[in-house]
């Protein structure tokens, strides 16, 4: 390892073309990224939001699927509003790797010049869009939760930024494509229509792929519901006082057939592993019904679960900014409060 | 003779190799240091071949505002930026913390790199204090105003500048910007391998590195060849705090800076010119409104809220 390694990069490599001419560039393209083998939830929100931008700019939508024994999968999405799906069909990919992945993706890109390149937020997407915008030597915006075209058809890009404090619009004027990744449970899902055709383009993997690092060992794989999916969720905060508060989250949450969430600040004092955490720096939820349990609501935390369909806090601190987006309030103890409403419920299933 | 000092080479127990190099960044010291590794490289060849070899590990930090609560400027509408406290982004604590741990596995050395205004020079002299070995700071009119492309190409051209390295790392993203884009973007830009959300670091030997990758539920054990980059989590490590002793030493510390000339990059590729994407407005979030404050003892609480659920059908 001592070897002496001389790293030029291609910082002197050839330059390529930087300005481009932006009006080659048309049409708004998806990266269908697969998990196990299965097409990832993001993927059927960015046809949604695809198919509504390409509308508007009166342009095409392809969405490109990676993967092994994908094919009929891939074909599917023609329903969800693809006009073009390119599919890579090969065991290299069987898994998501930035090496195989971003130089495919790359030379997609540079062959279909799409004017808009959308990729989900997803940790295999946040490492893999900054790979191949730097390849591509274009813009990329992180974790957007808004995105329209406007009347010169640029794409107006909108994110978090300061922790959730500020909303900053973005745009990428010169460069083509105009990349972004989406995070996840933002956008609206597209609906499936039979009736809807589209053309499916099965490409070549080229045989000779850089391929620098390899995947000894998958684990960990959980069955159970990912807080990103769930329609309830019971979340706790500081307000619990100890971890063991989780439990009584624990069966509220199962009573409603929902799961636990919680805020940063307990995940940073290790009460609950990191995947529960709701926020900015965690996930975005989306359910019909969130419960903030203790939780007193920081910019962070109300950046993640604001989009609840209702939203019920519990907190003892009348004055907790979680209180001013929460469709019901109660002031109180949570280990009083919860007990309670957890009888409530029983008695009335068994009354039915 | 160069004032580069020469290196002292020793081994210490347990067949961990260390070493001390020069510590200026003049031609000729580096080419002292240049001259160390070699040798360390025909020790490793000797019959007594030592299982771990020093790791050179650069960790890149940003100073960051510290505060959960930007403000924005009502007239202006932008960031209110007076009378902020900075810190070193939080995330890269754990980026220096790993770095300084590889050395303490392996031998080495960590070099901390960062962009930024000349202010900047104090999150270096933090990472110094921790346990790293030298800093440098690219800082220029010219760099400012850079987006993750253009931040990426003048980090990736300060570490071509310093030639050698095996280990690059990261934090997961910034609490500004928030992007996460910087490290793979960087690894890109050099050439390397990289991998995201690195949880654990669990060899470095034979010119690989095997680290554990957290996608969500999902754990991946990977192996890259050195070179590489690696953005950690804060599941990495529990950062440490500085000692008195380390940080009085780190005020004496030299932080090299060097400007856009000393990068000796495309000009056209740094700050705000090479930086593709523009921040066009900046405004607070939407915010939803405060719906029924359910008043009551706790018995009455709990029927309300029962009876509002039940009626929009959620339980």
């Amino acid at each position: 390892m001592a070897t002496i390694r001389f790293c030029q990069g291609r910082l002197l490599g050839a330059e390529e073309e930087r300005q481009v001419d932006v009006s080659d560039y048309r049409g708004v393209l998806i990266f269908g990224e697969q998990q196990n083998g299965q097409i990832a939830p993001v993927v059927y929100e960015l046809l949604g939001k695809g198919r509504e931008l390409a509308d508007k700019l009166d342009e095409d939508l392809a969405v490109a699927v990676l993967g092994q024994n994908i094919e009929a999968q891939a074909e599917e999405l023609v329903h969800y509003g693809a006009d073009n799906v390119y599919v890579y069909d090969d065991p290299i990919l069987a898994n998501p790797r930035d090496d195989p992945y971003s130089q495919i993706l790359t030379d997609l890109v540079k062959e279909v010049r799409p004017s808009v390149f959308l990729v989900g937020a997803t940790p295999v997407g946040r490492s893999l869009a900054p790979t191949i915008a730097n390849k591509l030597r274009t813009g990329l915006t992180a974790d957007c939760t808004g995105l329209e075209v406007d009347s010169d058809g640029n794409l107006v890009q909108t994110r978090p930024a300061y922790g959730g404090n500020i909303m900053a619009t973005i745009v990428c004027l010169r460069n083509r494509p105009q990349m972004a990744t989406v995070r996840y449970k933002v956008m609206t899902k597209a609906e499936k229509n039979q009736s809807r055709r589209g053309t499916v383009i099965v490409k070549k993997v080229k045989d000779k792929l850089l391929d620098r690092s390899k995947i000894k060992k998958i684990s960990g794989e959980s069955k159970e519901i990912s807080i990103a999916e769930a329609q309830v969720i019971v979340a706790g905060g500081k307000g619990l006082g100890n971890p063991e508060g989780f439990r009584l989250l624990k069966e509220f949450a199962d009573s409603l057939g929902g799961v636990i969430g919680a805020s940063r600040a307990v995940v940073d004092e290790g009460w609950i592993p990191y995947k529960y955490q709701v926020g900015l720096s965690g996930k975005t939820v989306r359910p019909k019904l969130y419960f903030a349990c203790g939780i007193s609501g920081t910019v962070q935390h109300l950046a993640g679960m604001q989009t609840a369909d209702v939203i019920v806090a519990i907190n003892k601190d009348p004055e907790a900014p979680i209180f001013s987006v929460a469709d019901y309030g109660i002031v109180g103890d949570l280990y009083e409060i919860i007990p309670k409403i957890t009888k409530l419920l029983r008695n009335r299933t068994l009354k039915r | 003779m160069p004032s580069a000092r020469l290196a002292i080479i020793g081994v210490v127990n347990k067949g961990q190799f260390w070493w001390m190099s020069s510590q200026g960044t003049t031609k000729e010291a580096r080419e002292a240091r240049r001259a160390v590794l070699i040798r360390i490289n025909m020790c490793g060849k000797s019959p007594k071949r030592l299982e771990h070899f020093p790791v050179r590990i650069i960790v890149c930090i940003k100073q960051v505002p510290d505060t959960g609560e930007a403000q924005l400027d009502a007239v202006t509408g932008t960031l209110k930026r007076e009378g902020i406290e900075t810190v070193v982004n939080p995330f890269d604590m754990f980026a220096i913390e790993e770095g300084i741990r590889l050395k303490e596995r392996y031998g080495g050395r960590v070099t901390v790199m960062s962009m930024g205004p000349p202010k900047a020079e104090e999150a270096l002299r933090e990472a110094l204090a921790l346990g790293c070995d030298e800093a440098f700071l690219l800082s220029d009119k010219a760099l400012t105003g850079a987006d993750t492309l253009a931040t990426a190409y003048t980090l990736a051209c300060g570490i071509v500048k310093l030639r050698s390295y095996d280990v690059i790392i990261c934090g997961l993203k910034t609490t500004d910007g928030d992007t996460g884009q910087v490290g793979p973007e960087l690894a890109e830009e050099l050439d390397v391998p990289h991998f995201c959300y690195v949880r654990k670091i669990i060899e470095i030997k034979d010119n690989l590195a095997t680290v554990e990758v957290s996608l969500d539920d999902v754990y991946l054990e990977v192996e890259t060849p050195l070179t590489c980059l690696l953005t950690v989590t804060k599941e990495t490590n529990l950062p440490r705090l500085p000692s008195f002793k380390r940080k009085l030493e780190a005020r004496r510390m030299p932080v090299t800076t060097w400007n856009a000339e000393d990068l000796q990059g495309d000009m056209s590729r740094f700050g705000l010119s090479g930086s593709p994407t523009r921040v066009v407005k900046i405004q607070p979030p939407l915010r939803r409104l405060a719906g029924e404050m359910i008043a009551g003892d706790a018995e009455t609480q709990a029927r309300i809220l029962v009876e509002r659920l039940s009626e929009r059908k959620l339980v």
